[in-house]
């Protein structure tokens, strides 16, 4: 018991005066503890689960409704809520939800890009749609069960984000889109702790979701099989775009695909073609439904553009900053430099050729534990044609 | 915290006087009403005794109550049992304001092949006998109109509705669940063919609703077992939960004029003075034709999950659109239907009166209701 008081005293966070706080909560174990620690802490804590979208319209296999948005995790939350002793309630988002998240991921696609709706959802919904009725209910802050940090930089008045200490768990890279006046009101009680400590919470504090287990990666897709729902969302797009051909990086047709949005950048798997060594998608270009595969070499390049810039600690930084740059969720991150940088847009130069630079995900750039911003990877610069 | 529960629409808290008449039936008096020994005897005369009080506060004979579990197994008994008896598919009235439990229900008979004509109500929320009139065609079997909208508290011209179904024989269910025991309606004056009700609207117990059946009028049951209710539903009777119903209505009807009038004044004055606070403020539904007791208010630039959120978190209950069973809401079917602009349809709040509303509550409401106001006035 001893441990674990300290465990919950271990949380960096400012005692609270009573200060009432929206926590985001999913009915998992996460933002379960960070309601708990809030309300430990002095928080006057309101619970809020957001109903984002149906089962039944989103198709697959309904035996795998175990992440957000069923009735259960609902109940979950509520019970959680319940034996904290604080209100709870659930927000139905679900149009906003399907306009900015879901509609984008199809339409990303059909474009040839591989989008990043957990981006998307942190930032329109989360940072958007909840922290405006986080103020209109007049409390301060809002709060999730997302493992990074805050902090502010009084050098240059900005709010910054900040890796997790748990690096395992780090989930900064999809937090890039919070804005600044949106960080100024956000609490991460988690940002200081690893999964394990999480859970010993949950368990010391008898939160009945301390073993639940790990969300999908994207929740509106419970079966993971993002063809079948494309198919099933957009099927008239689907058949007008039809098969095209696969070419090689001197557009000789090399065989046939099931059409563009059905495949990735750096996909490997399932193309259908024997060429007897191992080939990758290196571009995709929806105007002509063609795709290039190429070899290993041919997926990496070192320029490339980002758009929807949002930044962070530093605004606009100049030509030259060093940043270590991550372009995809499970990512080391690689050292790059910054040129060109506007208020929406910046241009990345990456020290050594990275592989797979994918239209439609995320680049975060960081120096150090900071973000220094993040934007969508709009395009990258064929090394050869440049040169 | 002291709460505030100005959610009447939504159910009510069980009348002690309820509660004490239904005790001695969850305890000592446990028989079962067909038994044939003393232990069966007394139940069965107490459930016999609260057919009575029923129909007595309708105007009907005992035997045309049915009891159910509830308002919706009443409507779903209504409206299948009816169906039940023609062989063939026909064509069914209904509104777009009505029930989930009558809606639904259409829906259904819609597809086991019934034609239904969903009627438009006015801006008010009201359906009118004209058009009720007007969608009846030869194959009409079955009319179901509510009597007052559980959200606006619009009150239909159910005696005129009634008549023409009478005058053309056309089966006439009416949900009075938020009409009964609060507007006087006497089945010997307004021919009805089918009303339901609920208990825990009127300060009866959850899980105790009535059906009355016109005599003469024949039903196909839903739940098929032993011969309780006239065969017209099947299972052991909830005798507390009858008991519990009959003196509900009992009570109901001894003071109804008089606590009409006291509901009338105070959710009058709440209106006037709201009016004060925020002059933008709208009522959605029939100013001249409502159940005294609910107000439902738009408040334009506000969005009401908040409204509601807010009001709560000081520990005051008022509802926005219906409940579901994920506590979610969309927007209201019946604020759709009236066609209201989309500024006033996401930001209005029902506020339902009853009669453990004081003064005190109402003032305490108005002034949580002020702050908030201000609080995102001056925000924007």
């Amino acid at each position: 018991m001893h441990r674990n008081s300290e465990l919950i005293h271990k949380v960096n966070l400012s005692p609270g005066t009573g200060e009432t706080v929206v926590v985001a909560m999913s009915g998992g174990v996460d933002s379960s503890v960070a309601a708990a620690l809030l309300h430990e802490h002095g928080y006057r804590v309101v619970g809020i689960t957001l109903n984002l979208w149906d089962y039944h319209a989103s198709g697959g296999n309904f035996n795998l409704e175990s992440g957000c948005c069923s009735i259960d995790t609902m109940a979950d939350a509520r019970a959680v809520c319940h034996k904290l002793g604080v209100p709870h309630y659930v927000s139905d988002f679900r149009e906003i939800f399907d306009r900015s998240v879901q509609q984008n991921f199809i339409d990303e696609y059909f474009v040839g890009r591989t989008p990043n709706p957990c981006v998307r959802c942190n930032t329109f919904i989360k940072w958007g749609a909840l922290l405006q009725q986080t103020e209109d209910i007049g409390a301060s802050f809002l709060a999730t069960g997302h493992y990074a940090r805050t902090h502010f930089h009084a050098a240059n008045n900005r709010w910054a984000l900040l890796r997790a200490v748990d690096e395992q768990k780090d989930q900064s890279y999809a937090l890039w889109g919070v804005r600044q006046e949106a960080l100024a009101r956000t609490i991460f009680p988690l940002g200081d702790l690893t999964k394990p400590e999480v859970r010993e919470i949950a368990r010391t504090l008898g939160l009945k979701t301390a073993e639940k287990k790990e969300s999908q990666e994207i929740c509106f897709i419970p079966d993971n099989d993002y063809r079948r729902y494309l198919r099933e969302r957009a099927p008239e797009t689907v058949a007008e775009i039809g098969g095209g051909d696969f070419i090689d990086a001197n557009g000789h047709q090399i065989g046939a695909h099931q059409g563009f949005p059905f495949y990735t950048i750096g996909q490997r798997k399932g193309l259908g073609l024997a060429l007897g060594r191992p080939i990758f998608i290196t571009a995709i270009h929806p105007d002509t439904n063609t795709i290039v595969v190429g070899d290993d070499d041919d997926l990496r390049h070192s320029d490339f553009i980002v758009n929807s810039v949002n930044w962070g600690s530093l605004y606009c930084p100049p030509d030259g900053t060093a940043v270590s740059c991550k372009i995809r969720y499970r990512d080391a991150g690689a050292p790059a430099r910054l040129f060109d940088a506007e208020p929406h847009h910046v241009r990345v130069h990456f020290d050594t050729p990275q592989r797979a630079i994918t239209p439609g995900q995320s680049a975060v750039f960081y120096d150090g534990e900071v973000v220094v911003g993040g934007g969508v990877i709009d395009q990258f610069i064929n090394d050869q044609i440049r040169k | 915290m002291n709460r505030i529960y100005l959610d009447y629409s939504a159910t009510t808290p069980l009348a002690p006087e309820v509660f004490e008449a239904m005790r001695p039936y969850l305890t000592e008096h446990f028989g079962n009403a067909s038994s044939i020994h003393g232990f069966g005897r007394e139940a069965k005369v107490a459930v016999e005794a609260a057919r009575e009080k029923l129909a007595a506060a309708l105007g009907a004979q005992p035997q045309e109550i049915a009891f159910t579990s509830g308002g919706t197994e009443a409507g779903n008994l209504a409206i299948f049992g009816v169906a039940g008896t023609f062989a063939e598919p026909r064509h069914g009235v209904t509104s777009r304001i009505e029930h989930p439990c009558v809606l639904n229900s259409c829906s259904e008979l819609e597809e086991r092949g019934w034609k239904i004509t969903y009627l438009e109500p006015d801006a008010t929320g009201m359906i009118s006998a004209q058009a009720v009139a007007e969608a009846i065609r030869p194959d009409t079997a079955l009319i179901s109109i509510m009597h007052a909208n559980n959200e606006v508290g619009t009150i239909n011209p159910i005696a005129g509705i009634a008549k023409l179904a009478a005058e053309r024989k056309i089966l006439f269910h009416t949900d009075a669940v938020q009409a009964f025991g609060k507007l006087p309606l006497d089945v010997r004056q307004i021919p009805v063919s089918l009303l339901s009700l609920s208990g825990h609207k009127i300060y009866g117990p959850k899980g105790m609703g009535a059906l009355f059946v016109r005599r003469g009028v024949k039903l196909q049951p839903l739940l098929f077992g032993g011969h309780q209710e006239r065969d017209r539903r099947a299972g052991t009777e909830n005798v507390a939960g009858i008991v519990g119903l009959g003196k509900a209505a009992e009570l109901m009807m001894a003071d109804q004029a008089a606590e009409s009038e006291r509901l009338r004044a105070l959710s009058e004055n709440f209106w006037q003075r709201v009016q004060k606070i925020f002059p933008n403020a709208t009522m959605n539904g029939n100013p001249a034709s409502r159940l005294p007791a609910v107000l439902n208010l738009s408040f334009p630039g506000f969005e009401s999950t908040a409204l509601l959120m807010s009001l709560d978190l000081q520990g005051i209950a008022v509802s926005n659109g219906s409940a579901c069973s994920s506590g979610s809401v969309e927007v209201s079917h019946v604020l759709r239907a009236m066609k209201l602009p989309r500024e006033r349809a996401v930001s209005a709040l029902r506020f339902s009166f009853g009669k453990y509303t004081t003064e005190a509550e109402i003032e305490t409401t108005l002034e949580a209701l002020e702050k908030i106001l201000q609080r995102k006035s001056k925000s924007n």
